[in-house]
C-alpha cells in the first residue's frame, strides 16, 4: 500500500516537472518565433540565393546564368594568369583578407580601450543621470555615416585642426599626414563602431554590484585587481557583444576605408561591392561574402569558447 | 498575453503602410543622385498635372542591378551610353519610338544614329560630357595636355593626384597613353598597362569619386574628373584649368529612357516628348553643368556655360572617344588589373 | 546611508576612466562641432570656411527631396526600431537564463545571420527576393523597406538586452511569483523594469542603424523612398552639398527636443 502510493507521488511530481518543462519549451517557442521567422525568411533566403549565386557563372553585365562552376571558389585562391592562362596560388585576395581582418582587429581593441572606461563611468553615474550619458553617446549617431566622416576628414586634414594646433603649440613643424593613410581608417572604425561597444557594455556594467567592488577592497586588493577579478568578468557578455559588434561590421566596412584611406586600396567590403558592380562577376562576390562568413564566424566560436572559459575560470 | 496580442496588430500596421498599386497621374524617375533641375520637374508636373517622384542613385551599376530584378516601379531611368546598349539588348528598355515624337527634329542630327541606340528608338539625350583631368596651374606651369601627367608626374604633382574609383576611367586612360586600343585582350599591351597603372599609383594621393571636394580642399593639384564638375570646382579654385590630352579622352552621354515594366507607360512617354524641347533641354544643363543634345537650347542657357573652356572644346582637342562596352572576357581582365592595382 | 555611499563612490573610480570617458566624448563630437559650424558656411564648399550664412537652412527647406527623405528615413527608422526591439526582447528572454537546450546554438546563429553577411550581399539577394514576392503579390510599397530594416537591426536590438539578461537574477522574479503574482505581472512589473536599461540601448542602437543604413536601402527602396544617407550617396559624384549638414543640424536638434520630452515625461510619471 505504502509503496504504491509513494510511487503515485513520484508519478504527479514528475508529470509536474515533465509539465513545467513543457511549458518552458511551448514559451520559449513562441518568444523566439517572430525573430526566428522575420530572419529565417528575411535572411535565411537571401543567405541560400548567395549561395546558389557563387556557384553559377557569372552573367554577361552582371547578374548570373544557371551554368554549374566553382570558378569562384577556385579563383579566391588560385590566379588563371591572363597572360599564358596557367593556374597558380594567388595571395592577391588573402592579402585584402588579411589587411581588412587586421584593421577591424585594430578597430575593436581600440574600441573597447575607449568604450569600457566610457562605459564603466557611466554605469557609476547616480541612476538618474545615466540614461542622460547613454543619450550623449547615441546623439552623434543621428547624423549620417558619410557626413560624419566627411568631418572626421576635415578634422585630419594636412590644414586641419589638428596639424593646426600641433603646429602653433610647437609640437610640430611639418603637418603630419594622417588623413589617407591605414591609421586614418583605424580611427574612422573606431569612430563609427564605438556606441556599438559602449552600449552593450554599459548594459552589462550597469547592473555591477559595488558592493562586490567595496568587499573586493575589504580584502585588500589593489584596484588594477579589482577590475581585473571584479569588474572585468562581471562586464564579459558586454565585452563579447560589443566586440562582435564592431568587429564584424568594421570588416565589411567600405564607405570609411573608402573616404579616409583614400580609396587606394581594396579592404574586403570594397571587394565584394565591386564584383557586384563594375566588375560584373556576381558569383564571384557570393563567394567571396561566404568565405567572409565562414571566416566570421569561426572566428566567433573560437572567441566566445574562449571567452566563455575565461569567465569560468574567474567564478 | 499584451505582447502577443499587440503583434499582429503591429504586423497589419506595417502592411497597410505598404500601399498597393501606383494611382494614376504619376510618374517615377530614378536619375543620378542631384542632377535632375527641380525646376524642369515642377514645370512638368505643372503642364500635365502629374506628380512626379525623384530618387536618386550612386551608379549604373545600381540602377541596372534593380532593373534586372525586375518591378521596381520606377518608369524613367538615365543610363549612361553603354549601359544604354546593355539595356536594350538585355530587353529591359521599352521602344518608346522617340524618333516619331514631336519634338525629335530638335534632337541635334549627331546624336540620332549613336552606336548605343542607333536612329533612335529606345532614349533621347539627357547631358553629355567628357572625362579627363583638372590641373592647378599655379602649381604646374607647363603643357597639361598629355597623360604623362597623371602617368610620369612632374616632381610638383607626385602624391598630389586624385583618380576616379573607376576601373574603366584609369585603365582607358592608361590605355591611351600607351596608344593601345580601348576593351582590349591583347595579354602583351594589357601586361604593359599593368606595369605602368603599379608604378604610377605611388604618386597619387587618392582614388575617389568626390573630385570637386578633393580640389577645392587643396588636398590634390590634380584630379582626373569629368567636366561639368570641373567648372564647378573652378568656381572656388580659379587656378584650375580643364586639359584635352593629345592622347585622347573619354566622352559620355546619359540617356533618358523608358522601363519595359514602367507602370506609368504614356506619362513616361509624354517626359521624354518633354525634355526635347530646347527650353526645358536648357533647364537640365543650366542645372547640372552639362551639355545636352538638343539645338536651340543654348539660347536658353546661362552665359557663363556658353564661354565655358570645360564646355566649349578647343578646335584642335582630339575628338571625344564613346567607349563601347567590353566582352566578359576583356571585363575579367580589366577585374585582375584592378584588383591587382588596389591590393 | 549618506556616508557608505559617499565610501563607496570613491572606490568605484578606476584611475584613467574618467579621463578616457572625457576623451571618448571629444572625439564623437569634434567632427559632430565642425559639422554644425559647417552648416552656417555661406559658401558651396563642405571643406573650406568663408562667412556666417543661414543659406543652407534656407535651402534645405526649399528641397523638396531632402524634406522627403529626411520624414521616409525617420519613419522608416521608427518602424523598424519598434518591431526589432520588440522582437529582440522576445529572443532575448528566450535564450537567456535557461538551461541549454537543443537547438541554442543554432538560434543565436539564426539571430545574428544578418550580422555576418557584407551588406552588399544582404542588399542584392533582399532585392532579388523582394522582386518575387512583388511578382507574386502585387504589393509594393514601404512595407519592404522597413521589413528590411528590421531584420538587420535585430541582432543591434538583441546583444545589449541579452548582455543585460545574461546572469541578472531570478530571486526578484521568484519572490514575486511566490507572491501570487501572475507571470504578466511578474513581467511587468519585475523583469521589464531589470530589463530596461539593455531595451533602451537595444532601442536606441538600433534606431540609428536604422538611420544610418545605406546599401540595404539603396538596393531596397522603391520610388519615393528615398531616405537620407541614399540622397547623400547619391551626391557624391557630383558632390555634397552643405545643406546635408544643415539637415543634419536640424536632425541632432530633433533628436535632443524628442529625448529631452522623453525624459521630462518620464519625470513627470514618477
Amino acid at each position: 500500500m505504502g509503496a504504491v502510493q509513494h510511487s503515485g507521488a513520484d508519478a504527479r511530481l514528475d508529470e509536474a516537472r515533465r509539465r513545467v518543462e513543457a511549458d518552458t519549451r511551448r514559451r520559449r517557442r513562441q518568444l523566439l518565433a517572430p525573430t526566428l521567422i522575420v530572419i529565417g525568411v528575411f535572411g535565411l533566403f537571401p543567405l541560400t540565393i548567395t549561395l546558389i549565386y557563387s556557384f553559377l557563372s557569372p552573367g554577361v553585365y552582371g547578374g548570373v546564368t544557371w551554368e554549374f562552376s566553382t570558378d569562384a571558389y577556385v579563383q579566391f585562391l588560385f590566379e588563371r594568369d591572363i597572360f599564358d592562362d596557367t593556374l597558380s596560388f594567388s595571395g592577391t585576395y588573402l592579402s585584402i583578407y588579411g589587411r581588412s581582418i587586421g584593421l577591424a582587429f585594430g578597430a575593436t581593441v581600440g574600441a573597447l580601450l575607449i568604450g569600457f572606461p566610457t562605459a564603466y563611468f557611466i554605469a557609476s553615474k547616480p541612476p538618474s543621470q545615466r540614461n542622460f550619458w547613454l543619450f550623449l553617446i547615441t546623439l552623434p549617431f543621428w547624423t549620417n555615416l558619410l557626413i560624419r566622416t566627411y568631418a572626421v576628414l576635415l578634422i585630419i586634414r594636412d590644414e586641419g585642426i589638428v596639424n593646426l594646433s600641433l603646429q602653433s603649440i610647437g609640437l610640430i613643424d611639418q603637418p603630419l599626414t594622417i588623413l589617407y593613410t591605414d591609421f586614418a581608417v583605424f580611427l574612422g572604425l573606431i569612430y563609427s563602431y564605438l556606441p556599438f561597444m559602449v552600449l552593450p557594455l554599459y548594459a552589462s556594467l550597469e547592473k555591477l554590484d559595488f558592493r562586490l567592488v567595496e568587499a573586493a577592497y575589504d580584502l585588500y586588493a589593489t584596484r588594477f585587481q579589482v577590475l581585473r577579478h571584479v569588474i572585468v568578468p562581471m562586464a564579459k557578455p558586454g565585452i563579447v557583444a560589443g566586440c562582435i559588434l564592431v568587429f564584424i561590421p568594421g570588416l565589411g566596412a567600405y564607405i570609411t576605408p573608402e573616404l579616409l584611406g583614400g580609396g587606394k586600396e581594396l579592404m574586403i567590403g570594397n571587394l565584394i561591392a565591386l564584383q557586384f558592380g563594375g566588375s560584373r562577376n556576381w558569383p564571384f562576390g557570393s563567394a567571396a561574402a561566404l568565405i567572409l562568413m565562414v571566416v566570421v564566424m569561426m572566428s566567433l566560436i573560437v572567441y566566445v569558447r574562449y571567452a566563455g572559459k575565461e569567465g569560468n575560470s574567474h567564478g | 498575453m499584451t505582447l502577443k496580442r499587440s503583434i499582429p496588430a503591429l504586423v497589419a500596421a506595417s502592411f497597410m503602410l505598404a500601399t498597393p498599386a501606383l494611382a494614376e497621374g504619376e510618374l517615377n524617375i530614378y536619375n543620378w543622385g542631384n542632377y535632375t533641375s527641380p525646376e524642369l520637374i515642377e514645370k512638368f508636373e505643372e503642364k500635365y498635372d502629374i506628380e512626379v517622384n525623384l530618387d536618386g542613385y550612386d551608379s549604373n551599376e545600381t540602377m541596372l542591378a534593380k532593373v534586372r530584378e525586375g518591378n521596381t516601379g520606377y518608369d524613367i531611368v538615365v543610363p549612361g551610353d553603354s549601359t544604354v546598349k546593355i539595356m536594350i539588348e538585355q530587353g529591359m528598355l521599352a521602344e518608346i519610338k522617340p524618333n516619331e515624337m514631336e519634338n525629335f527634329g530638335n534632337m541635334d542630327p549627331k546624336w540620332v544614329d549613336v552606336w548605343w541606340d542607333p536612329g533612335r528608338n529606345y532614349s533621347v539625350p539627357w547631358q553629355w560630357g567628357t572625362t579627363s583631368f583638372t590641373v592647378d596651374t599655379e602649381v604646374f606651369g607647363g603643357d597639361i595636355n598629355t597623360l604623362a601627367l597623371m602617368f610620369d608626374p612632374p616632381e610638383e604633382l607626385k602624391g598630389r593626384i586624385n583618380m576616379l574609383n573607376d576601373m574603366h576611367d584609369v585603365i582607358n586612360a592608361g590605355l591611351r597613353y600607351k596608344g593601345y586600343d580601348r576593351c582590349n585582350s591583347n595579354t602583351d599591351e594589357l601586361r604593359d598597362v599593368t606595369e605602368l597603372l603599379i608604378n604610377a599609383k605611388q604618386y597619387w594621393r587618392t582614388m575617389d569619386y568626390s573630385t570637386i571636394e578633393k580640389l577645392t580642399s587643396n588636398d590634390v593639384d590634380l584630379s582626373q574628373n569629368w567636366n561639368g564638375a570641373a567648372m564647378r570646382a573652378r568656381a572656388q579654385r580659379p587656378t584650375l584649368q580643364y586639359a584635352y590630352p593629345v592622347e585622347g579622352f573619354t566622352g559620355w552621354m546619359d540617356n533618358v529612357a523608358v522601363l519595359k515594366d514602367a507602370p506609368n507607360m504614356e506619362n513616361a512617354k509624354l517626359f521624354v516628348n518633354f525634355i526635347m524641347e530646347p527650353e526645358n533641354a536648357a533647364l537640365i544643363s543650366n542645372f547640372a553643368r552639362y551639355a545636352n543634345g538638343i539645338k536651340g537650347s543654348e539660347a536658353f542657357m546661362d552665359e557663363e556655360m556658353l564661354s565655358a573652356p570645360e564646355i566649349v572644346m578647343p578646335a584642335d582637342a582630339p575628338t571625344p572617344d564613346f567607349v563601347k562596352p567590353c566582352s566578359q572576357e576583356v571585363t575579367d581582365m580589366y577585374n585582375k588589373i584592378w584588383t591587382k592595382l588596389k591590393q | 546611508m549618506a556616508e557608505p555611499r559617499r565610501k563607496m563612490k570613491d572606490l568605484r573610480k578606476q584611475p584613467g576612466f574618467d579621463f578616457m570617458a572625457w576623451f571618448c566624448i571629444v572625439f564623437l563630437y569634434a567632427p559632430i562641432v565642425v559639422l554644425i559650424i559647417f552648416s552656417f558656411n555661406d559658401n558651396r564648399s563642405v571643406v573650406r570656411w568663408t562667412e556666417f550664412s543661414l543659406r543652407w537652412y534656407y535651402a534645405a527647406f526649399d528641397n523638396e527631396g531632402i524634406r522627403n527623405a529626411t520624414i521616409v528615413s525617420l519613419k522608416v527608422a521608427a518602424v523598424s526600431t519598434l518591431f526589432a526591439t520588440t522582437f529582440a526582447t522576445m529572443a532575448a528572454l528566450a535564450t537567456t537564463r535557461t538551461p541549454p537546450f537543443r537547438g541554442q546554438m543554432l538560434s543565436y546563429a539564426i539571430i545574428n545571420q544578418p550580422l555576418m553577411i557584407p551588406e552588399i550581399v544582404t542588399a542584392v539577394a533582399t532585392l532579388s527576393f523582394f522582386s518575387i514576392i512583388k511578382q507574386l503579390t502585387g504589393v509594393t510599397g514601404i512595407g519592404y523597406l522597413m521589413l528590411a530594416h528590421t531584420v538587420f537591426c535585430i541582432p543591434f536590438a538583441y546583444m545589449p538586452i541579452r548582455a543585460r539578461l545574461e546572469d541578472m537574477n531570478l530571486t526578484l522574479e521568484q519572490a514575486a511569483a511566490d507572491l501570487y503574482a501572475t507571470p504578466i505581472q511578474v513581467f511587468r512589473k519585475v523583469t521589464m523594469p531589470l530589463l530596461a536599461p539593455g531595451i533602451v540601448a537595444g532601442g536606441m542602437l538600433a534606431f540609428v542603424v536604422s538611420l544610418d543604413d545605406v546599401i540595404i536601402t539603396l538596393m531596397v527602396a522603391g520610388p519615393g523612398e528615398t531616405t537620407l544617407p541614399v540622397y547623400i550617396l547619391g551626391q557624391i559624384r557630383r558632390g555634397i552639398t552643405p545643406e546635408i549638414n544643415a539637415v543634419s543640424t536640424l536632425l541632432l536638434l530633433l533628436s535632443i527636443v524628442l529625448v529631452s520630452a522623453f525624459f521630462t515625461l518620464g519625470n513627470k510619471k514618477k
